[in-house]
């Protein structure tokens, strides 16, 4: 089988995911379109030799509806022959287009190709797509469904994190997030997003609260209190009865921000870098994708890093930084706490709770973001992964070329 | 037209008339019968081209109609009929019968003519869906009575001719589910601003006006066969709001039923899947659910148990033939605490002549209070008029002086449980008793042979055993002596029944029958407790098996030290020493040594707020035992309840055994009403017959037992109705249900 090595990546800056965010303005397909078109650009690339694009996308409708990525790709102006597909595996999506990109390398079903995300949050809300996971009974009875806020909640209530806990976590990720944009450790893959006059509409991402402290995220109400209240909480007992009660520790200023965004990453064999001229930077070393209980939803990141790893016959102490989507704060503690990692390892540029979770794209920022990381400090290897609603997790090692 | 169940006519102006009329009921139901002619009716209606719209009515004054008739539909619940055909032959057979109705109903309302009801009464389940096809629905506005409703729910099944379709369609999904889930009856003026009536007028001009409609509407159409029908809240996946009422409604389901319940489950199924589909096909689905539901053992069991034993019992099923009604004018109650005083409300209230008796006029007059407390309270709810509230309090009579016992029929002795003082009272107060007048006792576990030897008429003497708060339980547990006669059990039926709660007659022994069976499932929850389940594990899997409460919970209402009390006697009963027990010391650690007796004190396994109720499970409570288990999923869930539920009825199997009870209804109810067993089983004995089914129940038992111990043990009776294949209502079959099966 070939190598899929990864090429570049890039991502747009986050908006705030609301009216007044600085992206509302720009369409999901504009921005979707300025991601491909700068990872064309700047590595000159003849799209012909593009086969395929994945993009992730979670809302799925309206504008972002009807194979986003193909729309994509033909208003980025590829080649004609470059096909374009939208997959949705929830907040995994961007990691999984990258994944399939990757595999389609590795099987030989493309030479070349993209794996990325696209989602506006602000123009396309949360939830737009529906589905009969959460409204209908026969399903949502026998999978417990509740919220997924519900689900932080309880792994806080079941493992033991306080709200302090949560808070300082969360202190910790803005301040991870400031130094990152500091020192400039974004600069090699974010692309400014332009507006319709080409003028600059957004070169920094702007959900960052820098100056968040404990005292500040203590004023904030829990928010997932209400919807427990109205029966969710019940629900949530029913499969784990151990629980006396769920303590609602999770609020906006620890829980990952609604965010509008794109990102585009490269994959190809060996061979075909080689005509591009271009220089790998890293290459797939393991992929995997697993399900969990699908009530408490997020505790697959931990499952998907075992199996991972032992697809990649290593140890968790052979990875030197993991990158864990921060949906809320509970999610990456419970990973630490499980896996016995050291916090130094993970999120060492802060993560979602900072600067924001644009569903559909995160996971292939968070690749991106561990290749620069690799080339920064020279380290081998890294682990990418996520939660996953409806109880998942996906999971990808990288190591530095 | 050959019609037994409706008259039918057409009058001068061409608008047929049809009377609902079951000949020899009070009330009409949807018999078999009552569906044929409701579909002869409507192919008349349909094809008379003289007919120019309809009016359906009723000949009953209680209302239109009170649903499906359950005694038949009960016999069709549950499980798959012995039969020839094919399992797709079968189940074509099942659909087009269960569809029969839902299909003729449609045909009506889409028949081109107008077709109005007129609503002098109640119209509940079946009768309500009639009402609901038809075009128009006016409803009498002078009978109290009146109200409407699909109490399907209830007894575990769902409205099946339509009504979790037209309703959503006609007031919105969110309003309906709340009616239909919880199958709760609205009063005639909610039914009209919610738009289910459409007009009131006085019940003797509800015809009339049916009538002035049909002529002045002839092309009246259901609102959802109008073009551009809109579903009132939308509909889910077209609009964000009623999704969130779908997603909001399995959540509530889930929290207050825990799954437990089948019908409810597959309303939400015809509420959310029928919405999004046109009617025709809407109702063929809700059909499939019904006959989904119908064949679930919960429904056979909560019709029988729920419905038709209800009834059975309510109405003195039990009682002794060959006694005249017992008439009760004047009824002593001796004792004015918190039984007592229930008790008397309880009577006065019934309308019977109470004289309350303490040591004290003081005394007495405290427990007079506590109907005081009552009266006001329902007063200000309105209730009760203020008048007939003074009017019931004005039969509560308070005294210390067992003179004024003179001419009581019956006298309730409610004192501590000490069998020494209730010998001395049981003397003073036959010494004013006639020689016909019951004497009964509210002791819980005093057995009444030995109490009825302070008795010079131990015939007349008779357990009459309430549950506390009096006013809310429906329950009274009648216990016969040795020597206690028939004609003063049916005294004491007569008794239960005048003061309208359900008697369950049981046979002597020490606990009687329901505390006896109630203490097996906090024993099982303190047993779990002492092997190192957490105590959260215990309470929510308690909750969650279908019990009201966790047994940690139960324990501490009842009082850790009555507890502690009865587990040592139960002990020594038994060789065991308790106190090198693990159960043992912790319950002697907890009362003895941390002061903590349960809610009375505030304090137990639960810590509690300043209204009395829990606030948090005590935290140091595994300072003594460690938590061995913390976790639970889904199988060991299924583990601790089966160990729940199976020990209760083992228990149960027990009693039957020793003849403590002999009808299996008294099983069931007693079961229910008494400590609330999980009620979608029907009660114990159903439990074993209809969720298990005998031979997989003793096995059950038989593996439960091998694990944890003999508690579990089937006894010979389990054994050999397994060997014959028999359940309890086989083997005890009440006299008068064997009657009827003849």
């Amino acid at each position: 089988m070939t190598d899929a090595f990864v090429y570049d990546a890039v991502r747009t800056p986050r908006g705030k995911g609301k009216k007044t965010g600085s992206l509302h303005e720009i369409t999901a397909l504009n921005l979707a379109t300025q991601s491909l078109a700068a990872i064309r650009d700047r590595n000159e690339l003849d799209t012909s030799d593009v086969d395929d694009v994945v993009l992730g996308c979670v809302s799925p409708v309206g504008e972002q509806g009807a194979d986003i990525a193909r729309v994509a790709v033909l208003n980025a102006e590829y080649a004609e022959t470059t096909a374009g597909v939208q997959i949705d595996r929830f907040c995994a999506s961007g990691l999984e287009a990258c994944n399939m990109a990757a595999a389609k390398v590795i099987s030989g079903e493309a030479d070349m190709a993209i794996g990325g995300g696209i989602e506006s949050m602000s123009r396309v809300p949360m939830g737009a797509s529906g589905g009969a996971w959460s409204s209908d009974p026969e399903i949502a009875l026998k999978s417990y469904f509740a919220p997924q806020g519900i689900g932080a909640d309880t792994i806080a209530t079941k493992y033991g994190f306080s709200r302090d806990d949560v808070d300082a976590y969360a202190v910790e990720s803005q301040k991870r997030a400031a130094r990152a944009w500091e020192e400039g450790r974004f600069s090699k893959s974010i692309i400014p997003v332009k507006d319709q006059m080409g003028g600059i509409q957004l070169d920094r991402d702007e959900h960052m609260r820098p100056d968040a402290d404990m005292q500040s995220l203590a004023g904030l109400n829990p928010s997932f209190a209400g919807m427990g209240g109205m029966g969710f909480d019940e629900v949530i007992k029913q499969r784990y009865p151990e629980l006396e009660k769920i303590d609602h520790v999770h609020h906006a200023g620890n829980s990952s921000g609604i965010v509008d965004g794109s990102a585009a990453v490269l994959f190809g064999s060996e061979e075909m870098g080689k005509k591009h001229g271009l220089k790998p930077r890293a290459r797939i070393k393991a992929m995997a994708s697993i399900g969990s209980e699908p009530g408490i939803m997020l505790t697959g990141p931990t499952y998907v890093t075992q199996k991972v790893l032992k697809k990649a016959g290593m140890e968790v102490g052979d990875i030197d930084i993991y990158e864990l989507n921060e949906a809320f704060a509970s999610v990456p503690m419970l990973m630490m706490q499980l896996l016995d990692i050291d916090h130094d390892k993970m999120n060492v540029n802060g993560g979602a709770i900072a600067m924001g979770h644009p569903l559909g794209a995160t996971g292939a920022m968070l690749l991106g973001t561990m290749v620069d990381e690799l080339e920064r400090t020279g380290k081998e290897t890294a682990l990418v992964t996520l939660c996953v609603g409806a109880g998942m997790g996906t999971a990808t090692i990288i190591e530095r070329v | 037209m050959n019609l037994e169940t409706f008259k039918f006519s057409v009058d001068g102006d061409g608008v047929a008339h049809a009377v609902f009329d079951v000949p020899g009921r009070s009330m009409n139901t949807l018999t078999a019968q009552a569906i044929a002619d409701i579909i002869a009716i409507t192919g008349e209606i349909s094809t008379n081209d003289k007919i120019v719209g309809a009016v359906l009515s009723s000949g009953k004054p209680s209302g239109f109609c009170a649903g499906a008739d359950l005694g038949e539909m009960g016999e069709q619940a549950g499980g798959v009929p012995d039969t020839e055909m094919s399992e797709a032959e079968l189940k074509k057979a099942q659909f087009d019968r269960g569809f029969s109705l839902n299909k003729t109903l449609r045909e009506l309302e889409t028949c081109g003519k107008p077709v109005a009801v007129a609503l002098n009464g109640l119209a509940l389940g079946g009768g309500l869906e009639v009402a609901l096809a038809c075009h128009y629905r006016v409803a009498a506005n002078d009978n109290p009575k009146i109200q409407f409703g699909l109490p399907e729910a209830k007894i575990g099944l769902l409205p099946g001719a339509g009504g979790t379709q037209r309703l959503p369609r006609l007031i919105g999904a969110q309003a309906a589910l709340e009616y239909i889930l919880q199958g709760k009856s609205m009063r005639v003026d909610k039914a009209l601003s919610l738009g289910v009536i459409n007009a009131l007028v006085p019940g003797d001009e509800t015809v009339a006006k049916a009538k002035e409609w049909v002529l002045a509407n002839p092309n009246a159409k259901a609102p959802w066969d109008e073009k551009g029908f809109k579903m009132p809240g939308g509909v889910v996946h077209r609009s964000p709001g009623a999704g969130q009422v779908a997603t909001i409604a399995n959540a509530m389901l889930a929290a207050q039923s825990y799954g437990n319940y089948p019908a409810q489950k597959n309303i939400l199924s015809c509420v959310y899947e029928g919405q999004q589909l046109p009617i025709d096909a809407a109702l063929r689905v809700e059909t499939r659910y019904f006959l989904n539901t119908q064949a679930r053992p919960e429904a056979k069991a909560m019709i029988r148990s729920l419905f038709l034993s209800m009834q059975a019992l309510g109405k003195g099923a039990s009682r002794p033939q060959g006694v005249p009604k017992y008439e009760l004018n004047k009824v002593a109650v001796i004792g004015a605490g918190l039984m007592g005083a229930g008790i008397a409300y309880e009577q006065a209230r019934a309308g019977i002549e109470t004289v309350l008796v303490d040591i004290s006029v003081e005394n007495a007059e405290k427990g007079k209070d506590y109907a005081r407390k009552l009266v006001e309270k329902a007063v200000q709810r309105g209730k009760l008029t203020e008048e007939k509230g003074e009017a019931l309090l004005a039969r509560i009579h308070p005294t210390d002086n067992y003179d004024d016992f003179k001419g009581a029929d019956l006298v309730v002795e409610a004192v501590f449980e000490n069998p020494e003082l209730k010998a001395k009272i049981t003397k003073m107060a036959e010494e004013q008793l006639s020689e016909t007048a019951v004497m009964g006792s509210n002791t819980s576990t005093l057995p009444i042979t030995g109490l009825a030897e302070a008795s010079v008429r131990p015939e007349n003497f008779i357990g009459i055993h309430f549950f506390s708060p009096v006013e809310r339980m429906g329950l009274v547990e009648i216990i016969m002596g040795e020597k206690t006669s028939q004609e003063t059990l049916a005294k004491s039926i007569d008794y239960v029944l005048a003061i309208r709660k359900t008697p369950i007659v049981v046979n002597d022994s020490r606990g009687f029958y329901t505390s006896r069976c109630f203490g097996t499932y906090t024993q099982e929850g303190l047993t779990m407790l002492a092997e190192g389940i957490k105590p959260a594990i215990i309470e929510n899997v308690g909750r969650q098996s279908g019990m009201p409460m966790g047994p940690l919970e139960v324990s501490d209402s009842v009082g850790l030290d009555t507890a502690l009390k009865v587990g040592r006697q139960m002990a020594e009963a038994s060789g065991i020493d308790y106190s090198s027990n693990e159960l043992g010391q912790m319950m002697a650690w907890i009362v003895e040594d941390k002061g903590r007796l349960g809610r009375k004190a505030g304090k137990g396994f639960y810590d509690y707020g300043d209204n009395g109720k829990p606030t948090r499970i005590w935290p140091d409570l595994n300072s003594q035992i460690e938590v061995t288990v913390d976790e639970c999923p889904p199988d060991m869930k299924q583990e601790l309840i089966n160990r729940f539920l199976v020990r209760q009825a083992i228990e149960v199997a027990r009693c039957f055994e020793e003849g403590v009870i002999t009808d299996a209804r008294d099983g069931d109810i007693g079961s229910i009403l008494a400590w609330g067993f999980a009620p979608y089983t029907g009660g114990c004995c159903s439990y074993v017959d209809l969720i298990w089914g005998i031979k997989d129940f003793v096995a059950e038992a038989d593996r439960l037992a091998d694990k944890y111990g003999d508690r579990f043990r089937p006894n010979d009776l389990l054994r050999d109705m397994a060997a014959k294949g028999e359940g309890f209502y086989d083997r005890f079959a009440p006299a008068d249900m064997e009657k009827a099966a003849a």
